[in-house]
């Protein structure tokens, strides 16, 4: 009950953020809630599925690479469309990906979604005409809901209706994985997450679940990489990269990834403490680092898992 | 028949862990495989569950063979296990273990937008066997906090909620104090009149245990079998007495 009280004065805080926070707060929670959408489904199969993926900034680099295509060489602008379309690729490229990497776990299927990463990350360096190599694509401003925004200020749009939009996303993926992790299907996935071979025994087929668990997180790091796109305004490799799945993995861990809400409280901790830091010291990574390396070894459960002490167990 | 197996052998390298096994178990039986440590009593139970692959022979479950089934196929098709060593989901609790266990009997698993909460045949069943295995109480309780014997009486529960047609068990009274050993398998057998059960193999060591519930028993030694019959044919078979009922019988 305390934790719906939580999760509702949350939603509530960052719905009134815009009225209340300076523009520089604002703007950060854009990439937070865009992030938050992509760790909610990385966590399914990290959390849930208990594989870890070091090559999700694929999808989040087809989502994004999706829209700046759309707005900039299709003339389609509309968000809505944007976002299917980035899960509905998102999708089509982790079917065959995941496919391969799911009958392998642990390391090798960090490795294998690892190596696929960084085959995507030169496939957007090399095929110019289509990404734009090195320099990348513009994602114009999309309009919402059929209406164009394109007269407005560029933060007025950002902290305004763009801002509604993404928390809107936000909040109907979170619901969806909600729903997901408290269905017999999520509760397959924890069984094969804990023990895979008693898990055959009682007829659930590890690979199917994995491989579906694999899917769901690319949709919805992919919708997550669409969102990252407008208030950047340009869509490049570094999206990509390997590190930037690393990032990603470490926002989990840093929030928790044995608990629904600890990546997406990951995520805002690392982008407001990234930003804070980068502030104050020229050597962010360094920092960034030695936070890593503590938590691993002090809160194997990260932030969440502190305030729940029985369950800081270290399961990798 | 409902498992028949012919001419098994597995070899792992150069030793030989079953040689030339080959046994029936009909309808209605409770089989008992007895041996001392190292006969190949759980390389047995593992390629009959289709989880090792026999090197040589072949096992039909319900007249069908089950090579390259694999514990999953097998499983939809009637078969459950426990395993020797306690197999659990550490993490969940006692009642999610069970109600995996119905959902996969169920084919469920894929209600990707379901509530797990609100199904009602799922937590119905699930609650069902948690009566029949008394862990009613414990329901909340993770797997890995139970204690050493409740742990194995979940392993246990948990292959009965797939209502099998046959269930081997590897060992299912190891680790549980003398005093509840009986207890357990009167629980056994309740749940498996409860299901309507057709067959029940176990491996045990107790040797009480096993003439007090078997109808038949089957030794193994050194991966062969060296006796194959029913309780009062084994207990009077000598070779069997000096290899696997021992010193305890003579002792007595
Ligand atoms: N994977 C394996 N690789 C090599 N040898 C194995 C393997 N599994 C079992 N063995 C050997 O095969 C023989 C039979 O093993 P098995 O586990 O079937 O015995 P068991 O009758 O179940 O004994 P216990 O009563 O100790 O459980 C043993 O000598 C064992 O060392
Ligand atoms: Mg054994």
């Amino acid at each position: 009950m305390t934790g719906r009280l939580l999760v509702a004065a949350a939603a509530a805080a960052i719905a009134v953020a815009p009225l209340v926070a300076s523009t520089y707060h604002v703007l950060l929670m854009l990439p937070f809630m865009a992030y938050a959408v992509v760790l909610l489904g990385l966590n399914l199969l990290f959390g849930y599925a208990g594989l870890v993926s070091f090559g999700h900034a694929l999808f989040i680099g087809i989502g994004a690479y999706t829209g700046a295509f759309l707005t900039s060489h299709c003339k389609i602008r509309s968000l809505e469309v944007i976002l299917i379309a980035a899960a509905a690729l998102g999708a089509l490229v982790a079917a065959p990906v995941g496919a391969l990497c799911v009958r392998y776990v642990k390391i090798y299927f960090g490795m294998l979604t690892l190596a696929f990463g960084m085959v995507f990350h030169t496939f957007v360096l090399k095929f110019y005409r289509l990404t734009g190599g090195d320099e990348g694509t513009p994602f114009l401003r999309p309009s919402l809901l059929g209406r164009s925004l394109e007269a407005m200020p560029k933060i007025d749009y950002l902290v305004g209706p763009y801002y509604y939009y993404s928390l809107a996303v936000l909040v109907l993926a979170t619901l969806c994985m909600w729903r997901i992790v408290h269905s017999p299907f999520g509760l397959c996935l924890k069984t094969i997450r804990d023990n895979p071979a008693k898990a055959e025994t009682l007829g659930i087929g590890v690979t199917r679940y994995r491989f579906h668990a694999f899917v769901i997180s690319a949709v919805y790091a992919a919708v997550g990489g669409a969102l990252l796109g407008p208030p950047i305004g340009n869509v490049d490799p570094t999206l990509a990269y390997w590190t930037h799945s690393g990032n990603i993995v470490f926002m989990t861990l840093l929030g928790g990834f044995t608990s629904f809400f600890g990546p997406v409280v990951g995520a805002f901790v690392f982008i407001y403490l990234q930003h804070w830091v980068m502030s104050v010291v020229p050597y962010w990574r360094l920092i960034f680092g030695a936070i890593l390396a503590a938590i691993v070894i002090f809160a194997p459960g990260g932030l969440l898992g502190l305030l729940e002490p029985r369950r800081a167990a270290v399961r990798l | 028949m409902i498992l028949v197996a012919e001419g098994l052998r597995k070899l792992y390298g150069e030793f030989c862990a079953l040689d030339g096994v080959s046994l029936g178990v009909a309808a209605g039986e409770f089989v008992s495989i007895i041996g001392p440590n190292g006969a190949g009593k759980s390389t047995l139970i593992n390629i009959l569950t289709g989880l090792t692959p026999p090197s040589a022979g072949t096992v039909r479950f319900k007249e069908r063979e089950i090579h390259g089934l694999g514990p999953v196929r097998l499983a939809r098709l009637g078969m459950a296990r426990s395993f020797q060593l306690v197999h659990i989901f550490p993490d969940l609790t006692v009642l999610e273990t069970l109600q995996a266990a119905v959902v996969a009997r169920l084919g469920r698993g894929t209600r990707l937008f379901a509530s797990l909460a609100r199904d009602r045949d799922v937590q119905r069943e699930a609650l069902e066997v948690a009566e029949l295995f008394r862990l009613s109480d414990k329901l909340g309780a993770l797997a890995r906090h139970l204690p050493q014997g409740d742990k194995k009486l979940l392993d246990v529960a948990s292959a009965f909620a797939l209502r099998p047609e046959i269930i081997l068990l590897d060992e299912p009274t190891s680790g549980v104090s003398t005093a509840d050993k009986t207890a357990v398998m009167e629980t056994l057998v309740a749940a498996s009149r409860r299901i309507g059960l057709q067959a029940i193999i176990q491996v045990e060591h107790d040797m009480d245990i096993v003439f007090a519930y078997s109808d038949r028993i089957i030794a193994l030694h050194q991966g062969k079998v060296l006796a194959d019959g029913a309780p009062s044919s084994i207990q009077a078979d000598q070779r069997v007495i000096d290899t696997v009922i021992g010193r305890r019988a003579r002792a007595r």
